[in-house]
């Protein structure tokens, strides 16, 4: 007995009902996962952007005979407890380096203490109502100022708020990244063309094969006890140098970029391969020739991937002794060095309330370099794209 | 072309490196000796105890339903089944006085003395230019540029497809039609200046134009190269083939002059086949 349409539609009502019903549930929790990333962007932006500014106070400076030894007798009195020590600690310097300015009396922005800078962001502070009152009117004046923060992107860390950059962990993390893919990639690469093109496929192999899938579940920290024990106790490589954690996380690296290698390798259609046997290649003149050319985008990707992904690292580091106090920017491989995951970690533990937005703004850097690095990792792919 | 049937049953073959002779007379135009010839792939025999003679500046297609072993023994030929690791073989291949098998020929010598040419074109994703002169610069047979580009024109013109490309030699060869790109991977098997050319199915995915021009390009290069071809297609085998033989099942049912065979086949399968009843 056939059906009429009316019949059909009838019973296909509740299906439709039914996928409708499952695209709403689906198209939810991806708006949710969405409002989630946005309320998180919102939070690091709207904490972390004021850590690009920092205040700034005219005041006028004499450099007099005390102030040679004493720096704080060059300022107004009644200023001092609003500018940062810092500004305070080098007019020694200055006029030992100078002595010609000595007597002489000059009106400079110096950097205001973090009291100062907390309070013209609406922040927590400690100054008192009267200093609060004295800042007021010197704002009103112009004589107060936020400006941009050079000393954040300038300088390394520091004990003193206003005074402490993110400088010294960028170069450590630019250095140990460097250390990191000069040994993950040559030997991730060249052990998944190893798999993937030579190797015969038997136990061993397939045992090597899962052991290499394992490693890149393994939590990272134990990396860096692996890192420790082997490269720091058993070779003396340097403690907290970014030849240590770049060795570290190389090893993290490494399963990550052996497995999208062989992914890319695999890619390569057969037909290429058989190809260039045909010709008459030798093995290696087919990889290094064709299948190589061919895969190097999906290479690339995989490691700029895992490499954000040691960048974003802070646990086997912190075993390494990369997670310490640097205020130096970094002079070379083997001297102790921070990188910026850790030196966000450092900045939240701070109990001063400017080091909160010190710690957003550290959190910001890091976020962007690393959607730079992404994003870069999939221009690449799309530039590279080829069809067979 | 050859007159006499070839021999498909030789008991007396000569050893390894002697001249093969056909009725007490040394043989000169032979290429390619296989005699006893087994294949397995793990535990499946895919070729049992073949045994042919394939003649120089010859087209000899290889016939018979699908599975029937065709391909495999045409990859023998080259030891292209090395890359299958399951692949296991016994018997001899002899080319030149030399075993093909043999521990000491090198595949790689061999796969430039024996060319091929795959089912779908497969360039490599390179300038036109570059696909032909890629080979031949590895195999250090030129050494100037100049020496390069007279070789790349001489192996496009002798593929026939000098005039259609002659003015984008530097775009990729990926971008020619399917036709055109079967003639460029015959233009990259020729420029190594091999003596046999493997082609297996080369007209398979083509449309029938670009298959009439293979078909023509196949007749010309039997002047200069022995091809060996694999088809689907009888009418092919008929109008291009010298020497026709027959798989069916891992084994070579009959081998004979075309003409012959298509006309009088020797055996009933031949005949069903041939005549469209299976297969």
């Amino acid at each position: 007995m056939s059906h009429t349409f009316d019949e059909i539609s009838q019973q296909l009502k509740r299906r439709h009902r039914k996928s409708a019903r499952l695209k709403w549930i689906s198209m939810g929790s991806l708006g949710l996962a969405g409002l989630f990333l946005v309320l998180f962007f919102a939070d690091m932006l709207s904490k972390g952007l004021p850590a690009f500014q920092q205040a700034y106070i005219q005041t006028e400076i004499s450099y007099t005979e005390e102030a040679q030894t004493d720096g704080r007798q060059a300022f107004d009195q009644e200023l001092l407890p609003l500018i940062s020590r810092t500004a305070v600690r080098v007019i020694p310097m200055e006029l030992r380096n100078n002595p010609g300015m000595i007597g002489t009396s000059e009106a400079q922005w110096v950097l205001a203490n973090s009291e100062v800078d907390q309070y013209l962001k609406g922040h927590r502070n400690r100054l008192s109502e009267e200093e609060q009152a004295a800042l007021d009117e010197r704002v009103e004046a112009g004589q107060v100022d936020l400006r941009f923060n050079s000393t954040f992107f300038g300088s390394g860390d520091s004990k003193i708020a206003e005074n402490a950059g993110i400088l010294s962990a960028v170069v450590g993390t630019v250095m140990t990244m460097i250390v990191t893919l000069a040994i993950s990639f040559p030997i991730g690469v060249m052990t998944a063309v190893y798999l993937e093109e030579f190797a015969p496929d038997n136990r061993f192999t397939q045992a090597i094969e899962i052991n290499i899938n394992n490693l890149a579940a393994i939590p990272s920290i134990l990396f860096g006890l692996l890192g420790l024990a082997i490269f720091i106790n058993f070779f003396g490589v340097p403690r907290s140098s970014p030849l240590a954690g770049g060795m570290t996380l190389a090893l993290m690296t490494l399963p990550v970029i052996i497995i999208s290698t062989r992914t890319a390798l695999r890619s390569v259609p057969d037909s290429i391969r058989h190809a260039a046997f045909g010709v008459g290649c030798s093995r290696w003149q087919v990889v290094r020739d064709h299948v190589l050319p061919l895969a190097m985008p999906g290479i690339m990707t995989g490691s700029i991937i895992g490499l954000a992904q040691a960048m974003g690292e802070t646990a086997p580091l912190i075993i390494v002794g990369m997670v310490a106090f640097i205020p130096d920017v970094g002079a070379s491989f083997t001297n102790a060095a921070t990188v910026m995951p850790a030196q966000i970690f450092t900045w939240s533990g701070e109990p001063e309330q400017a080091f909160v937005e010190k710690t957003a703004g550290g959190i910001l850097v890091l976020l962007t370099i690393l959607i730079s690095l992404n994003a870069f990792a999939v221009v690449l792919r799309k530039k590279f794209e080829r069809r067979w | 072309m050859n007159s006499q049937a070839p021999v498909m049953n030789d008991q007396h073959a000569p050893a390894v490196g002697q001249p093969y002779t056909r009725n007490n007379q040394a043989c000169h135009d032979l290429s390619i000796r296989v005699r006893d010839l087994n294949l397995w792939y793990g535990k499946n025999q895919a070729l049992n105890n073949l045994n042919i003679d394939l003649f120089q500046k010859n087209v000899t297609a290889l016939i018979g339903p699908s599975g029937c072993g065709k391909s495999t023994f045409l990859r023998c030929l080259n030891r292209m089944n090395d890359l299958i690791p399951s692949v296991r073989t016994e018997g001899l291949v002899e080319m030149d006085g030399r075993d093909v098998n043999a521990a000491k020929m090198d595949e790689v010598a061999l796969r430039r003395r024996v060319g091929m040419v795959f089912q779908k074109p497969n360039p490599f994703p390179k300038s036109i230019y570059e696909n032909v002169a890629y080979a031949p610069r590895m195999h250090d047979l030129v050494s100037r540029k100049a020496e390069q580009d007279e070789l790349v024109e001489k192996a496009l013109r002798s593929a026939g497809l000098w005039n259609e490309v002659k003015d984008k030699l530097q775009e990729p060869g990926t971008s020619l039609s399917g036709g055109q790109q079967q003639r460029l991977c015959i233009a990259r098997a020729i420029a190594v200046q091999p003596d046999v050319i493997l082609m297996d199915e080369p007209t398979s995915a083509l449309d029938p134009i670009s298959t009439a021009t293979i078909e023509d390009l196949m007749d010309k290069l039997k002047e200069e190269f022995t091809i060996i071809t694999v088809t689907h297609n009888m009418q092919q085998a008929a109008r291009v083939a010298d020497y026709t033989a027959f798989f069916h099942l891992g084994e070579i049912i009959e081998y004979n002059d075309t003409k012959v065979m298509f006309s009088t086949p020797a055996k009933k399968k031949t005949e069903d086949y041939i005549s469209g009843r299976y297969g």
